[in-house]
């Protein structure tokens, strides 16, 4: 490689000198950014007091809540200072009035055992001893003493507490044992009577016979085909609320589509009015610029709280809600795509002496309508994301059920089964969106190669 | 009838039939298109209105009346609010306990309570749009297509951003909420989660959008993927990148104030409250606070994209 000698690179720095002599400013202003972003997330860090924050949270807890979202568990309680043992399950469990799972048997010795993960973990007991079996150890427990006591070596999956021994078997669930009662946590995946609740004549009855008494089974409420009853019991599902749910669901969508439909159509007018090229009146278009940019800044939150107080909770406080923030968010968008329009059609519409209303229709129009219905299904694309939060503070729609579904902490199957309808519909409408707006995208693509052509 | 026919053979009268045909038809469809529309309006706007707690004509009357209660009987309250001062309305109740808010910081001195809210409602935004921006650039550079050649990578890489999009922030927020506290840093998380999502999306849209020669003469040198994406990629985007961060600010400060409202701190939660209890001054002084602030961020953020990329950021693509 043929080396540069010092004259030919001073040459090369004389002939570029805005590359390699570029003010201070320039040269240091990436250093200066990065040295300001990390001053800033110190400070950060002590604002929020992150570390004490992360200090005391509980993230043993995540993998637990995440599991609860796909599983649920049944928690059958043995009392062993009752004359006999028998199962107590807890009022309004999965497995509804007469319960009699296959995963606790009665053994013909008068001693239980319960399956938690099949034969392999499981735990058999009566009022004398307990053994529990898992991870291919047996693990006796004498409970004749004033407290249990674990015979033999404690494996680490079982902890002696001062009267109590758990065993923590996993995902499969758990076993408490004290001398008066034997505490089971059985943990199933899947959602618990999705279809049926424990109510319904339906429950517990395979697909089979449910599908064959829906055809051709007597009628279980006199008067009610079975077809109506089984749709009603499984729009009335107690545990999972499939009716209210979904009038939600349709409520949050309704929410965003007219919010957005009612705030265009407002401020297509209003537009025209505001762009500079098309109102001669300057105080006019600034008067309505500064009134869009009002709407905008007033948060869609301010004007949901208004409305939910104005109303009363419910989709039509979050529909208006929507509207006013859109008026100001389309309107700034409708009138800069007017002020980037091409002059030249408007111009000759107005020489043929046409009116300012025939000169907007047949000058402008052709022109913005593909850009204003794009934009429009922007916003509700987006608001329809938007809605869900905003129902949350009880302007309507899904967000205040998903909100008090979570405040309990205890009903994560609910609060996923919500979640996937959302992402659902969130996707649907994003899709078609997407092809509405590629449609017309092409129309706008020859329209500008047209006119690209005609120079 | 002579004529008639004559006239139907000039070749200008059928191709004037043709149009007038296919005109008429697309003002069918257009007609159609605006009635289903209108249709649906009003089907929707029934449906909103029976679904709601208050019906649109019951309540339209007592609109006013919930409004008068905004026009505080002395408008010096506003300013009070504001900035903490005792006020001689003060009767013991929560609607005038202005001192109380009162964040010491050192010795008399003090910040205003909503001004903290509202630093804190800021901060949530700016450190959550940090976060997007931290894991979306990288990210971005292996969703593009012409950056990244497999495309199983690609794939998953995009299924993920989309699906941290369209998640609800709400129920993130209420996770970790039970995870780490109620409180800004539950939604810090949750917005941030979403912003890199949100931020993805848009910055691998710009990557693969980019001109590749740049790209070839680093490879033809012996770059690796690292130095490419450093040399030639990262130059012509950033300008962008810094762009569409500004621009999530702005929506992220809008989120932040929502997310305070359920309970993820902040001035959300204030003005909430003010809000369902009727406390005019409080109210005024919250809006106020809010709508200079969003305006601020909003006219800051515009002038620097306006200085980073020119008009081209406020031409919305179709």
């Amino acid at each position: 490689m043929a080396a540069m000698t010092v004259d030919e690179i001073s040459a090369i720095e004389d002939r570029h000198p805005q590359i390699f002599q570029r003010p201070a400013y320039k040269r240091f202003w990436p250093l200066l950014l990065i040295a300001g972003t990390v001053l800033y997330l110190g400070y950060a860090l002590w604002f929020f007091s992150l570390p004490q924050v992360l200090r005391e949270s509980h993230w043993e807890r995540l993998p637990l809540f995440l599991s609860q979202w796909i599983s649920y568990d049944l928690q059958p309680e043995f009392r062993l200072d009752q004359p006999e043992i028998t199962p107590k399950y807890p009022r309004f469990s999965a497995l509804g009035e007469n319960p009699d799972p296959d995963w606790v048997i009665k053994n013909p010795d008068g001693t239980y055992t319960v399956q938690i993960d099949g034969e392999a973990k499981s735990v058999t007991f009566d009022k004398t001893k307990a053994t529990i079996t898992a991870n291919g150890v047996t693990v006796p427990i004498a409970l004749t003493g004033s407290k249990p006591v674990v015979t033999g070596p404690v494996p680490d999956w079982v902890t002696v507490h001062d009267d109590e021994i758990v065993a923590k078997l996993g995902f499969a669930g758990e076993v408490r044992v004290t001398v008066d009662r034997v505490k089971v946590r059985k943990r199933f995946l899947g959602w618990a009577n999705f279809v049926f609740d424990t109510r319904s004549p339906f429950f517990g009855k395979p697909y089979s016979e449910v599908i064959s008494l829906i055809v051709s089974g007597p009628e279980l409420k006199p008067g009610t085909s079975n077809l109506a009853l089984a749709a009603d019991n499984f729009w009335n599902n107690a545990q999972w609320q499939h009716g209210d749910v979904w009038t939600k669901l349709l409520q949050t969508i309704v929410m965003a589509f007219l919010g957005t439909l009612l705030g265009g159509i407002v401020a297509f007018p209003l537009a025209f009015f505001a762009a500079r090229n098309i109102t001669p009146s300057g105080v006019l278009s600034q008067v309505l610029k500064r009134f869009f940019d009002f709407m905008r800044s007033v948060d869609m939150l301010i004007w949901a709280l208004f409305f939910t107080r104005a109303f009363g909770p419910g989709p039509l406080a979050g529909s208006a809600a929507i509207f006013f923030t859109e008026i100001g968010t389309l309107g700034k968008t409708y009138s800069e795509a007017l002020e980037n329009i091409d002059d030249k059609p408007r111009e000759g519409v107005l020489s043929t002496g046409a009116n300012e209303i025939l000169v907007q229709r047949y000058g402008v129009l052709p022109e913005v309508v593909p850009v204003f219905i794009s934009q429009t299904l922007y916003q509700w694309e987006s608001n329809t994301r938007g809605a869900t939060i905003i129902g949350a503070v009880g302007a309507g729609g899904i967000g205040l059920k998903l909100w008090e579904a979570m405040r309990t902490n205890s009903n994560w199957a609910n609060v996923f089964y919500m979640v996937l309808l959302t992402l659902l519909v969130v996707f649907i409408f994003d899709n078609i969106s997407n092809v509405l707006r590629r449609r017309l995208s092409r129309t706008l693509h020859d329209y500008n190669r047209l006119q690209a052509e005609q120079g | 009838m002579t004529l008639s026919t004559t006239i139907h053979s000039d070749p200008t009268r059928q191709q004037a039939d043709a149009w007038r045909r296919q005109t008429s038809l697309r003002r069918f469809y257009t007609a159609l298109g605006v009635g289903l529309l209108l249709v649906a309006m009003f089907a929707t706007m029934w449906f909103a209105d029976e679904a709601n707690a208050g019906h649109f004509y019951d309540r339209l009357p007592h609109t006013l009346d919930f409004l008068s209660w905004l026009v505080p009987k002395d408008w010096n309250d506003v300013w009070r609010a504001l900035f903490d001062i005792a006020s001689p309305n003060d009767k013991g109740t929560q609607e005038f306990n202005f001192p109380l808010g009162r964040v010491y910081i050192w010795g008399g001195f003090y910040i205003p309570e909503y001004f903290e809210l509202m630093l804190t409602t800021v901060n949530v935004a700016l450190v959550s749009t940090f976060i997007g921006f931290v894991f979306a650039v990288p990210f971005s550079f292996i969703a593009a297509r012409n950056l990244t050649p497999s495309p199983i990578l690609r794939l998953v890489v995009k299924r993920f951003m989309e699906l941290l999009r369209a998640f609800p922030e709400i129920v993130i927020a209420g996770l970790f909420a039970a995870i780490v506290s109620i409180g800004p840093v539950a939604a810090i998380i949750a917005i941030g989660l979403h912003s890199i999502g949100a931020l993805g999306k848009l910055f691998y849209e710009i990557n693969e959008n980019i001109d590749m020669r740049p790209e070839e003469g680093l490879r033809a040198v012996g770059a690796n993927w690292f130095e490419r994406v450093r040399f030639a990629d990262l130059p012509q985007v950033l300008p962008n990148f810094m762009s569409y961060t500004l621009l999530r600010i702005e929506i992220n400060v809008r989120i932040s104030t929502i997310m305070g409202a359920v309970g993820g701190g902040g001035i959300g939660e204030e003005l909430k409250l003010a809000i369902s209890r009727g406390f005019g001054a409080k109210t005024l002084a919250l809006v106020l606070l809010l709508f200079i602030t969003i305006f601020l961020v909003d006219q800051f953020s515009a002038w620097l994209r306006r200085k980073l990329v020119g008009e081209q950021a406020f031409l919305m693509s179709a």
